[in-house]
């Protein structure tokens, strides 16, 4: 048992709470989405009793729990409440999930990105659920007039066996709402977990599967107009004049205007990457309206900045690769007479374009937005940030602006940037009405916070016997310098250079699933690979010798070492067991090995290519994952399948491209994402079980992959993989 | 403008629009049945899939003139209490990661087991390569799929 202190605000604990809804609105919209029986009407709870901000419990015992963090896919509304109720000591059927507000008093970190919902919430969460099932106890100790520490809880249920008296959580909680908030409370010992660890479907599922009303672009309500955007055409250009006129007169349409989104003086968040300061804005009846008004309005433009292109872009980094850093990230021993002593040099470059987030939903928002206040709704990864945007643009304190946030069609970093919510605000402020904001996709594809483009050289060196005696590693990007310099090999090899450059341009660039380690790490675990080959050994023994290195003679001083090289290690172990590798290509079959650390959490994969079609087809894709305490395994095989298919997908088929700093691609007939045909036919995930405090698993799937593919296509065809997408290349997966 | 009456989940809707609206829009702005969702405008993505009659369409590019007498049914209608064998597969797999294109995924795979009741893997994946999930759900959806097939022929 872990006892730890309570770290409770005051407003956690104020009874009309602040959040959204209370009492039956919050079961009225719970049984509306599964079709209730009569029954389940008649089971609702009469009465909620506020036990913190994080949960209620109804006088039937059945508990509403606060999903505090935003929901992008990644399933944290189901897990994180899992947590609380793990804590609590409920039943999970008697729990009801609701998508917290912005409560910045009550919630910490209200934000989805680098995987670490679960990992900053996992105490939070703990407390929440343990604080309320000690308040519980102390009412019944207080009714029975029995000492606390006999009593126990299970299910839901609070007993005390020697006066053979029990209790359901709903009969205790108008009193437990009343009791002493504890200093300190205990927490369960991971052994006694009956929730965390175990398969829970997706909360949000029977609303899923029958269409119900989720997402922001769903939002419906009294007086809503439709709004829409114009941005630049390209990036270097900005807004100059426009014919309103023409089609201020069109079916439906109710104004159009130039906004100045960002005027100086607006004091802008990190969550403000990308944005435009200046767009222009139709509002509408509808949307099939504001689109037609948006095909035929014409825009002038001026140019403000280069008009940048593809070619020019990979000019100037391969320019960049070519020099060397006067400050290098990381330097150990001397690379240079290592190379000279080496009986082998291997070197090789590696690139990706930049790629769009293209989530499914295209970005919108809703606001409401009058001289007093302001309502906003909708999907953003961000709403911390979006508020202090907001309060800066619209000049309204704080408490004055509220956020709520919907389930969110798909994230991977884009929502991070809600500059799409501060362009709502400002048009529904403009036309004094509320309205929602709605992308097209070809708005959404052509601006934003793009991936950057990378480009990273390699060079290794080895001795007779195949030892890795030299690393050099130089990256650069777009507005992003690549390079963790001391992650893994940095550590392991005693000559290590690492070299990071930056190229300015005036592609808007930002965080994309897993950022910089979406391209280092299959760069990195392909050339790994070469460098196997070379040295004639195992792929798999020759990265474990690296650990081993790591672990027994740490090269520097391991605390900069950026991973644990027994926790790297053992996920290669395992999935190397899990696959039977042997080192040995099967018929028809190719394997590639990949392992990455990311986001706190270890990964490693094994990739088999059927080679008896053409092109070859992604069979099976083991993956080995250490993320410490799992906490929904249904759930975290999802990510683990998701974001394997999602590198699979990227690596292989997409791609953007400028041209006089115009977007090539601007919908999904041209920009290729993976597809049914081309996913693998399985994926197979396994956990090391070893108590440690959960990480996430979000992004760490994602970049491995790219290396295992890379290095699986090569045993099929005989050919490297240099450049992504791969499909620009030879051969390619179907 | 002009009037159309419309058979939409066994209800006959009457609505006053644009007879270029695409039937996406109608649903969405003017019926209120948001279920069916705007990917890309483009059919290419299929997060807009309803069924007209008993084919799967992209009611992005389907314009509310050319619907005429045929019944449309979407993800709000495919059955009444959300047990549609697929509905019921797509729950039991835990299919769906962000859920946003599953309302697509739906509705062509239940229109193509009806017309494919016992389809092989090969026949799924040529049934649904026109609808993209961006999460990569596509092994569980093949899945959901399978178990729906092997269910319905129970």
């Amino acid at each position: 048992m872990t006892l730890i202190k309570t770290t409770y605000n005051r407003r956690s604990f104020i009874k009309s709470s602040a959040l959204a809804g209370g009492g039956m609105v919050i079961g009225f919209s719970w049984l509306a989405s599964c079709n209730p029986t009569p029954e389940q009407v008649n089971n609702m709870p009469k009465e909620w009793f506020d036990i913190n901000g994080f949960l209620k419990i109804g006088d039937n015992g059945m508990v509403t729990i606060m999903s505090p963090n935003p929901e992008i896919g990644q399933n944290v509304k189901t897990s994180m409440p899992m947590i609380v109720a793990e804590e609590l000591d409920t039943d999970w059927d008697n729990v009801i999930v609701e998508q917290a507000p912005l409560n910045t008093d009550i919630f910490q970190r209200q934000l989805a990105g680098g995987s670490q919902s679960i990992r900053a919430g996992w105490q939070g969460l703990r407390m929440a659920g343990a604080t309320a099932r000690h308040m519980l106890i102390a009412a019944a100790a207080e009714a029975w007039q029995v000492p606390a520490s006999e009593i126990t809880t299970a299910a839901g249920t609070i007993t005390h066996k020697a006066s053979n008296k029990s209790a359901g959580y709903g009969e205790m909680a108008s009193s437990a709402a009343t009791m002493t908030v504890p200093e300190e409370v205990s927490l369960k010992d991971i052994k006694d977990f009956v929730i965390i660890g175990t398969d829970r479907r997706n909360v949000d599922g029977p609303n899923l599967v029958t269409g119900k009303s989720l997402f922001g672009i769903d939002i419906q309500e009294e007086g809503m107009l439709i709004a829409m955007i114009i941005h630049p055409p390209a990036f270097g250009l900005t807004y100059k004049s426009m014919d309103a006129d023409s089609v201020k007169s069109m079916p439906g349409i109710k104004d159009v205007f130039p906004i100045d989104v960002y005027p100086e003086g607006v004091e802008k968040q990190w969550s403000d990457g990308g944005a435009i300061d200046k767009l222009v804005a139709i509002v509408g009846e509808s949307t099939w309206q504001c689109m037609q008004a948006k095909k035929a309005l014409n825009v002038e433009w001026e140019k403000t900045s280069t008009l940048e292109s593809t070619e020019g872009h990979n000019e100037a980094i391969t320019k960049l690769l070519n020099t060397s850093s006067k400050e290098p990230a990381r330097k150990d021993g001397d690379v240079a007479s290592a190379f000279k002593k080496s009986a082998q040099i291997i070197e090789r470059t590696y690139s990706a374009p930049f790629l769009a987030h293209n989530t499914m939903e295209p970005m919108n928002f809703y606001a409401d937005v009058t001289g007093e206040r302001a309502i906003l709704n909708g999907p953003v990864q961000t709403p911390e940030f979006l508020e202090k945007t907001l309060a800066s643009r619209l000049d309204l304190p704080l408490e004055k602006i509220d956020i709520k946030m919907t389930r969110m069609g798909g994230g991977f970093g884009r929502r991070l940037y809600g500059t799409f919510g501060v362009e709502a605000a400002v048009i529904s402020q403009k036309m004094q009405a509320p309205i929602k904001l709605v992308y097209t996709r070809e708005d959404d594809m052509t601006q934003g916070t793009y991936r950057p483009t990378y480009k990273v050289k390699y060079k290794a060196g080895l001795d007779k016997d195949g030892n890795l005696i030299a690393w050099h590693v130089k990256g650069a990007g777009s507005n992003d310098d690549l390079i963790f310099e001391n992650r893994f090999p940095a550590g392991a090899v005693d000559n290590y250079l690492a070299e990071k450059f930056t190229l300015e341009t005036n592609v808007t660039t930002g965080a994309w699933r897993a950022p910089r380690s979406n391209f280092i790490a299959g760069a990195e675990q392909a050339f790994l690979d070469e460098v196997a080959e070379a040295a004639g050994k195992d792929p798999i023994e020759f990265r474990l010798e690296l650990f081993d290195r790591a672990i027994k003679d740490p090269v520097g001083d391991p605390k900069n070492n950026d991973y644990d090289p027994e926790r790297y290690a053992g996920v290669l172990k395992l999935v190397r067991e899990k696959s039977g590798w042997d080192g040995n290509q099967k018929n028809g079959t190719a394997r590639g090995v990949s392992s990455y650390y990311c986001h706190n959490s270890y990964v490693a994969q094994i990739l088999d290519l059927s080679t008896d079609v053409s092109p070859p087809k992604v069979n099976k894709v083991w993956c080995a994952v250490d993320c410490g305490i799992v906490i929904n395994p249904m759930a975290a095989k999802n990510q683990i399948e998701g974001g394997i298919i999602d590198g699979i997908g990227h690596a292989t088929y997409s791609e953007m491209t400028f041209e006089d700093g115009k977007p090539q691609h601007s919908n999904f007939d041209t920009y290729r994402l993976i597809r049914h045909k081309e996913a693998p036919k399985e994926i197979e995930s396994f956990f090391v079980d070893n108590g440690i405090d959960p990480t996430g698993l979000g992004e760490p799937s994602l970049p491995p992959v790219i290396g295992a593919l890379a290095n699986a296509l090569y045993r099929a065809t005989g050919q490297r993989h240099y450049n992504q997408p791969f499909i620009t290349e030879k051969s390619v997966i179907g | 403008m002009a009037n159309f009456s419309l058979k939409v989940n066994g209800k006959t809707e009457q609505i006053d629009v644009d007879p270029t609206t695409p039937m996406l829009w109608v649903l969405r702005d003017h019926l209120k049945l948001v279920g069916t969702k705007f990917g890309c405008g483009i059919a290419q993505c299929g997060a807009c899939t309803v069924h007209l009659g008993d084919n799967a369409v992209r009611s992005c590019q389907l314009p509310v003139s050319a619907v005429g007498e045929q019944s449309i049914t979407t993800i709000e209608g495919l059955s009444e209490n959300g047990d549609h064998p697929v509905q019921k597969a797509w729950i039991e797999e835990d299919v769906y990661q962000c859920g946003y294109c599953q309302a697509g995924q739906i509705m062509n795979a239940s229109a193509f087991l009806k017309k494919n009741p016992n389809p092989s893997d090969v026949e799924i994946e040529d049934a649904m390569n026109g609808n993209i999930c961006r999460c990569g759900t596509y092994t569980r959806i093949k899945k959901a799929i399978k178990n729906a097939a092997n269910s319905s022929n129970a």
